[in-house]
């Protein structure tokens, strides 16, 4: 490898942020056929990354492959901006990616990169969401080997997942899944959403945003096209139920920071080790507080 | 219309390279089913035969005579190295061996039905025996859990296997309640063909006797084609209205039961039927 040798001026201006445009192109063509074939796991060349496989690897390559100068990033992290994976990865983004906008406001955003959660407001066309994936592939509980999966997914056989959410009722009295939620796209492919909570889940059907999913460890990448129909694995019979947040006398719960009552909530214990619940969305959190704050000075 | 259900023809098994020798050096007037020249197993050779609707067909021989490899291809758990066969549902004819692996699952799944001997390989013993039943229903898109329990319910309590057991693993069970829940799974789907491998080997006699008579009453119930697998001439005494005899890969003798029992033709066949008696 040459190390002074320097790209002709007409590459380096189209060259652009941390990925080389090879690996650009790679997450790009992967990108545009997932795209095409609604949650199906596409094989994909991922790169290494100056951070630890397992740390967002796969959706900082989607990011880093579709970001540009006239793009607005906000990055979240179980839904915060401030926490250490959220501010690092943006960091590294503003470092590299020179011209850059980043934001907290998911108004701004064009691209958000997120980690467990898809924000509490609705997307829009305009946007992009890439969710950090662990585990991409949902048959891996009921089924060990790669090559009988992968023949599962092409003839829509989920019964053995489905099976797992029999056993579930029968034991439990009802679906324990708490986050990573098989669902059904496009009434075909079973996906991993990533670990969002149930609660989120609802927010990828009919999306209209583009929704992708990137797992670097695994090397796949898959996709939620806008106006897709995204539906949770369940039975006819028994529908879906998200987190209702309900205290003992069976009301809602709020948010003790802006007294939300339809935001996923975080659990925490206070200095008195006291239950305390608060947006998990601090965005949404930070908007709904000013919200009040502005009514109230109004009055 | 004919009611045939199953035509099969000329079904062929090697295991091993194989060399042009191979059939004519093996066989029972070769006394050997592996070839003396390229050391390949001749599992199962030229076996043809017509299955009816509802019919009861017996195939018995000694170990290693190819009566649970000539189920198994039908069943696609091996491949056949030559030889047809022909499935026959509502006015449908599904070619077993030219279809694609997901069709071949498909019929796997809806149509056909196996119990095995070893409940190990028929069972998931993960999950409970509900689940094994709810599995194969899921299999064929019935996805109400109200339906999918009612059922499975009815089910076990025809194969005499407690309710109140339904939501318990199988490895807790019996061999012969485990069989049971086997046959429960296999007929839950109503297949119009089901295959029986050794159904009854190593369980005891009283046991033996019940699940034969289930076999029999569900048989008589359903209309369901059964091919039975088994070295036990009382199984196919009390079963199969036809049985065919192998020995070394091939069918040395095919008729009624009764003939085959009260007069068998073939050598081998007589020294079964005198050996049992």
């Amino acid at each position: 490898m040459n190390i002074h040798y320097e790209f002709p001026l007409e590459e380096a201006g189209y060259a652009f942020g941390f990925l080389d445009e090879y690996a650009k192109k790679e997450v790009r063509r992967t990108i545009l056929k997932a795209i095409c074939i609604p949650g199906y796991q596409t094989p994909y060349a991922s790169r290494e990354m100056p951070m630890g496989r397992g740390f967002g690897t796969g959706g900082l390559q989607l990011t880093l492959s579709l970001i540009g100068t006239n793009d607005t990033l906000k990055v979240i992290d179980q839904g915060s901006d401030d926490s250490v994976n959220a501010v690092n990865m943006r960091q590294f983004v503003q470092l590299t990616c020179p011209g850059v906008e980043v934001t907290e406001k998911l108004e701004e955003a064009t691209l958000i990169q997120s980690r467990h959660r898809i924000p509490e407001i609705a997307l829009t066309e305009t946007q992009v969401l890439v969710l950090q994936v662990p585990y991409p592939d949902p048959l891996v509980v009921v089924e060990s080997s790669e090559a009988r999966r992968k023949i599962m997914h092409a003839e829509a056989d989920y019964s053995r997942l489905l099976v797992k959410l029999y056993e579930d009722i029968v034991h439990f009295n009802e679906i324990t899944i708490s986050h990573r939620y098989p669902t059904r796209i496009n009434r075909h492919y079973v996906i991993d959403p990533s670990p969002i909570p149930r609660w989120d889940v609802p927010k990828l059907n009919q999306s209209p945003a583009l929704i992708l999913f990137g797992a670097g460890r695994e090397k796949k990448i898959y996709a939620v096209p806008p106006y897709t129909v995204a539906e949770p694995l369940v039975f006819d019979d028994l529908p879906f139920r998200v987190e209702d947040f309900r205290d003992e006398h069976g009301q809602r719960r709020a948010c003790t920071r802006c007294g939300a009552t339809n935001s996923f909530l975080d659990e925490y214990s206070d200095d008195n080790n006291i239950k305390i619940y608060q947006c998990s969305d601090s965005a949404y959190c930070d908007g709904q507080l000013a919200q009040h704050q502005q009514r109230e000075g109004k009055a | 219309m004919s009611n045939r259900i199953l035509e099969v023809c000329g079904l062929s098994r090697i295991y091993g390279s194989g060399c042009p020798l191979c059939v004519e050096s093996t066989g029972p007037e070769n006394d050997t089913n592996i070839c003396p020249h390229c050391g390949s197993v001749v599992a199962v050779h030229g076996v043809s035969f017509d299955l009816f609707r509802g019919e009861i067909l017996g195939i018995i021989g000694e170990s290693g005579s190819g009566k649970s490899s000539t189920v198994k291809m039908l069943y696609f758990d091996d491949t056949p190295t030559a030889g047809e066969a022909v499935f026959f549902d509502n006015g449908e004819r599904h070619e077993l061996f030219r279809q694609n692996a997901a069709q071949q699952r498909s019929l796997r799944n809806k149509r056909f039905g196996m119990v095995y001997q070893n409940p190990h390989l028929g069972l998931n013993f993960q999950v409970s025996a509900g689940g094994n039943i709810a599995e194969r229903l899921l299999m064929s898109d019935l996805a109400h859990y109200g339906e999918i329990r009612r059922r499975a319910q009815e089910l076990l309590l025809r194969t005499e296997v407690l309710p109140e057991r339904m939501d318990q693993n199988p490895k807790t069970f019996s061999g012969g309640m485990q069989q049971r829940v086997q046959i429960a799974k296999a007929l839950v789907t109503r297949p119009p063909l089901l295959f029986l491998d050794e159904v009854t080997t190593g369980l005891d006699l009283s046991v033996q006797a019940a699940i034969l008579d289930l076999i029999l009453e569900i048989q008589q119930e359903l209309n369901t084609a059964m091919i039975v697998v088994t070295h036990d001439l009382g199984v196919i005494r009390l079963l199969a209205g036809r049985t065919l005899v192998m020995k070394h890969g091939r069918v040395v003798e095919a008729g009624l039961t009764d003939q085959i029992l009260e007069d068998p033709q073939h050598a081998y066949t007589q020294r079964l039927v005198a050996s049992s008696l």
